[in-house]
């Protein structure tokens, strides 16, 4: 568990990083809690031989909720989300994932950025991410652009960012309505078996708008746009849960691993969903 | 006596003796970061070993070259077989008979095996180093099972004879270790051929691993100038390395030094000898300058020792009223790659024949095959005497199964099968002799405590509320009664290549009354420095504060087998006792000169020697100290020191009732600990708070390995559990609360009485929450099912019921 020698960067703003990025290409890559990447590094699954290190970079950091929308900055940290009121207020949801992240010693070092930028699909915000519809922002060479996180992944560590780019913040409208995150887990800090990320919004006793997205059931983040079509218009009966769970277990396509077999996760995908669309509905 | 006397209980008091719930005296270093572990030793000049390991699980290896891996800079030496095999160390003995490879000679076994040595300035060379050996292999088919292994035309061990007997006699098939049987088995056959009812079960006790904190680890350093190699490590019988060091390089004993510094958890993994240790004194010896080897947590769960994976088959008869009339149990033992069990007895299945358990069964056989696969080698107690927990596992599932089969209560099924009080000392069927128990009483406390009229009544609520479909979480209570066995050991039964498993107890008493005691044992957490100090202080009324604990240096302390087993208390204790009474003779030859009587007419009184009949002429310990060296008294030496080598007439016997609540998702597969009630029966009770810790900590160890924890390979032989994401160590969150309670039967031949703890809730902890797991599906159908109980196994249990719809 000794990762080769590499050389450590540490900019302080934005432009400096993606010059040391501009200047090593393929060699070189951000590093932001580095939860994922240093033990890829021990394990020498990943050689980076030039590691940046954005921790001084001051505007990645700050949560701003402004005109109804949320931006949050890449290195915000996960005990940071948990420990803002404009964050429990304008995304409540969002508070009740990140306690659901890892440990607390894991938070107080992982990022916003990092969990939704290295692509793994067992993180727990891509999949919030697509629920929320955010728009993810990076910088390169050529400047600023704006990716929708629902267009964000396109297979396990495969992003739409290019390795000259640097994911800068994430924005969202602030949500209404009912909202749940449902995660199984083995233990304290293991990635979800199945987690299920719920908004959805009621109009007199019908559903006026949902959105579900799914996290660890295939090697990206699901979102169902068929699942939270079942529950539109309906009145969130057993019936629609039902028809919605069908839908969602039409778009994910688990992975057998020592959480355990394609059934059951597709068995406990199900029950995680209805669980947390249950919830929703009751804060709706 | 004046009015500033204390009185007897305020003396008493003062010594913080046996019975005193006192603070551990380890835990200021400990909880400060002062602790001295293997990793935290640097010596001038000392250079950083690591090793090449295979991928493969079984390969020949066709070629090594080092040459890149020598050319950069820093790298001092790369060892391989072929270095090893003119000192003869390119293979080792186990201590269970066997041998193994330290470095890959001709082939590898499993994935992980050490294949070669690199030894560099620093870690970070050392590292970058093995990336840079390069290893020619030819893969091998790979057998990870051990019925198929027995059926196999692949010889995994070409270096054995396969015609030729094992250390334990015949083997009947190249990759078969030993045959070893115990008790009567015609007429157990013939006792179950007649019986009203007989359940037939196989109890899986899966494979998993110690996983202590700390990894595996040494420091070895030759001082060429003067001949003596000092050698640091992770041991739990420092002794034992040094004598089996002394063998296998032909340094002569008096010149190796081993040291046992601060030990971060062993629970069995530290008690053999691996392939880092001798490579790390070979090293030394090679380079003339120190060397350490550290595993990382990979290394560790990968190729140092695991525990259990025991198939075993059992059948149980009884009659149609529930009395047990025999027990029989086939084990299929999976000893991987090589036999390196550490089951320092004469038997290779340990006391697995302890397995009869708590219960008086006339009449049983117990048969354990061994067999080789393409797995990491080892066979450790994890948290418990040698296949005990296996045992203990095994006898309460049969138990179990047999209240299902006679649609019985499986709390009054125990009931009526337990050994009684006035039976023992009890021989059992397998051939040992309980030493003390009151099963009876035990078991009715710990029924009451919990309510277990309540809890049958809730459960049986919650299935027909489950029925009707009001709840999809059903209930199980888990019932175990265990008997453990423990203080290895008496020399007739136990060993460790070939040296009896005494253990031994130095006492010095210094002038101004204060002391130091050194032990044959090392404490990896157990708190030694704290309870060996409240034995003294009890016995020759000397305060626990006033004295030192120090074990682990051989150079220093008297010659003992180690800490593992539950055998410090039960062993090293006894001598602890037995030095403190010979300090204590001479004392009181002391005291009656002093006091100018008879020796016979002064009697102990908790911290002095008083004239009988009158108590106000006395004179304490601390004032016979100080005339122990100061005083010249005719017919006695001077000085207060004692020694003592302990052979303990027999094992001891702790046991207890636990019971686990749980509820059970049948959805998620999820289950949630509502209760845990542990009583343990350890004898006399040394420090309640050591005891109650002890409680804890193996009862959080059982919870891992009965609901999540294990060693799992593919069919590739890859080890699919090698990191703590996958290797199930609880957090505070998984952890239920616990409920500790004991009853006291002391040992009748232990000089204090006690018996021993530390394991007792690993053994008994594990079938308690098994069996709750099972107990909640029973009313569906359930009889047996495999640990771990992790959510997707319990899931499955819940969907081969049908109870998914």
């Amino acid at each position: 568990m000794i990762p080769a020698s590499f050389e450590y960067y540490r900019p302080d703003n934005i432009a400096a990083a993606l010059a040391v990025l501009e200047e090593h290409g393929d060699d070189a890559r951000v590093i932001a809690g580095g939860h994922s990447l240093i033990p890829m590094m021990k394990l020498r699954m990943a050689d980076v031989p030039h590691l940046i290190d954005l921790q001084d970079v001051k505007d990645l950091r700050g949560i701003k909720v402004a005109g109804g929308t949320v931006t949050i900055g890449a290195m915000v940290t996960q005990a940071e989300l948990i420990s803002s009121q404009d964050i429990a207020q304008a995304a409540p949801i969002m508070h009740e994932a990140a306690l659901q992240i890892a440990d607390p010693q894991v938070r107080y070092m992982g990022t916003v950025g990092g969990n939704i930028a290295n692509g793994d699909p067992g993180n727990d915000l891509p999949g919030l991410m697509q629920c929320l519809d955010a728009t993810l922002t990076v910088v390169g060479p050529n400047g600023e652009r704006d990716i929708a996180a629902r267009e964000f992944y396109e297979a396990a560590y495969m992003t739409a960012r290019e390795d000259d780019e640097i994911l800068t913040k994430v924005s969202f409208a602030a949500t209404e309505g009912g909202y749940a995150y449902e995660k199984q887990k083995r233990k304290i800090g293991d990635y979800a078996t199945a987690a299920a990320s719920v908004l959805l919004t009621k109009e007199g006793s019908t559903v006026s708008t949902a959105s579900i997205a799914m996290t660890n059931l295939s090697d990206v983040p699901v979102f169902s746009e068929e699942a939270g079509a079942a529950l539109q218009g309906s009145s969130c009966d057993t019936d629609a849960v039902k028809a919605a769970v069908a839908a969602m277990l039409e778009d994910i396509e688990p992975n057998e691993d020592n959480r355990g077999p394609v059934e059951f996760k597709r068995h406990v995908a199900g029950v995680i969903l209805s669980r947390a669309i249950e919830r929703a509905w009751s804060r709706a | 006596m004046n009015d500033m006397t204390p009185d007897r209980e305020e003396r008493k008091a003062n010594l913080k003796g046996m019975g005193c719930a006192r603070k551990r005296v380890e835990d200021a270093r400990f909880t400060q970061g002062k602790g001295n572990y293997v990793d935290d030793i640097s010596l001038p000049g000392m250079l950083h070993g690591d090793f090449v390991r295979s991928p493969y699980a079984h390969a020949r290896v066709k070629s090594i070259n080092i040459d890149a891996a020598m050319a950069l800079d820093g790298v001092v030496a790369v060892l391989t077989a072929k270095d090893l095999e003119p000192l003869s160390l390119h293979w080792m003995p186990t201590l269970a008979g066997d041998k193994q490879m330290v470095l890959a000679d001709g082939k590898v076994l499993f994935q992980g095996q050490e294949v070669a040595f690199v030894v560099a300035k620093d870690r970070y060379i050392a590292a970058d180093a093995v990336e840079l050996v390069e290893v020619e292999y030819e893969e091998l088919p790979v057998i990870v099972d051990p019925f198929k292994s027995l059926e196999s035309d692949v010889v995994l061990r070409e270096d054995l004879d396969p015609s030729a007997d094992g250390a334990h006699g015949p083997r009947k098939h190249p990759n078969h270790i030993f045959l070893w049987e115990v008790g009567d088995k015609g007429a157990t056959e013939a006792v179950l051929d007649e019986a009203d009812v007989v359940a037939e079960e196989t109890v899986y006790y899966h494979r998993t691993h110690p996983c202590p904190l700390e990894p595996c680890g040494s420091v070895a350093s030759m001082d060429k100038v003067n001949g003596k190699l000092t050698l640091y490590g992770t041991f739990q019988a420092p002794h034992v390395v040094r004598t089996v060091a002394s063998l296998l390089s032909g340094i002569e004993e008096h010149n190796i030094r081993v040291v046992s510094p601060d030990i971060g958890g062993g629970f069995g993994n530290k008690v053999g000898v691996y392939p880092g240790y001798v490579c790390s004194i070979v090293a030394s010896i090679v380079t003339g300058v120190p060397v350490k080897w550290v595993e990382d947590r990979m290394e560790n769960l990968m190729s140092t020792a695991f525990a259990r994976d025991y198939h075993m088959h059992g059948k149980i008869s009884a009659t149609k009223e529930g009395k047990i009339t025999g027990l029989w149990c086939h084990t299929t033992a999976d000893h991987g790659a090589f036999d390196a069990c550490a089951d320092p007895t004469k038997y290779p299945a340990g006391f697995m024949s302890i397995c009869t358990g708590s219960y008086d069964i006339p009449v049983a056989y117990l048969g354990v095959d061994g067999v080789y696969t393409n797995k990491a080698p080892g066979g450790v107690a994890y948290r418990c005497s040698f296949r005990v927990t296996e045992a203990a596992y095994f006898i309460e599932r049969m138990i179990e199964v047999l209240a299902i089969e006679l649609n019985m209560d499986a709390a009054e099924l125990r009931r009526i099968n337990f050994i009684k009080k006035d039976q023992f000392p009890y021989n059992s069927a397998l051939g040992w002799e309980y030493d003390s128990g009151d099963y009876h009483t035990a078991w009715d406390k710990a029924l009451e405590a919990v309510d277990y009229d309540g809890l049958r009544k809730e459960q049986a609520e919650r299935v027909e509320a489950f029925k009707r479909g009001e709840t999809r979480k059903l209930m199980g209570v888990g019932l175990t009664f265990f008997t453990e066995i423990v203080g290895a050991g008496p020399v007739k039964n136990c060993d460790i290549l070939g040296m009896g498993m005494f253990d031994s107890c130095e006492i010095r008493i210094h002038p101004t009354g204060s002391a130091i005691a050194r032990l044959g044992t090392i404490s990896q957490g157990q708190g030694h420095a704290t309870t060996f100090a409240q034995i003294i202080a009890s016995e020759i009324g000397i305060p626990a504060d006033s004295i030192t604990i120090e074990e682990g240096d051989t150079d220093t302390a008297p010659y003992g087998l180690g800490t593992y087993g539950s055998r410090s208390t039960p062993v090293a204790g006894a001598a602890t006792a037995m030095a403190g009474r010979k300090i204590k003779a001479k004392a009181q030859m002391i005291a009656a000169y002093l006091l100018e009587v008879h020796d016979d007419d002064v009697e102990f009184d908790v911290d002095r020697f008083a004239v009988k009949g009158a108590p106000e002429r006395f004179k304490t310990m601390k004032d016979i100290a100080y005339a122990a060296y100061n005083q010249a008294i005719p017919g006695v030496e001077p000085g207060l020191e004692a020694v003592s080598y302990y052979d303990p007439p027999n094992m001891t016997y702790p046991f207890g009732a636990y019971i686990c609540v749980m509820d059970v998702d049948v959805d998620t597969g999820t289950t949630d600990i509502r209760q845990f009630y542990a009583l343990d029966d350890c004898g006399t009770r040394i420090n309640p708070m050591v005891i109650e810790g002890q409680v804890h900590g193996g009862l959080t160890e059982a919870l891992a390995i009965a609901m999540g924890q294990e060693i799992a390979y593919d069919e590739m032989g890859n080890c699919k559990t090698a990191t703590l994401m996958d290797f199930f160590i609880p957090t505070a969150w998984e952890t239920p609360h616990y409920t500790t309670d004991h009853t006291t039967t002391p040992s009748p031949h232990h000089p204090i009485g006690a018996k021993g703890v530390g394991e007792s809730p690993n053994v008994g902890g594990v079938p308690a929450f098994s069996n709750a797991v099972h107990d909640a599906f029973r009313a569906f159908g359930l009889r047996q099912s495999h640990m771990p109980h992790d959510h997707w196994r319990i899931w499955k249990t819940a969907n081969d019921l049908g109870l998914h719809g």
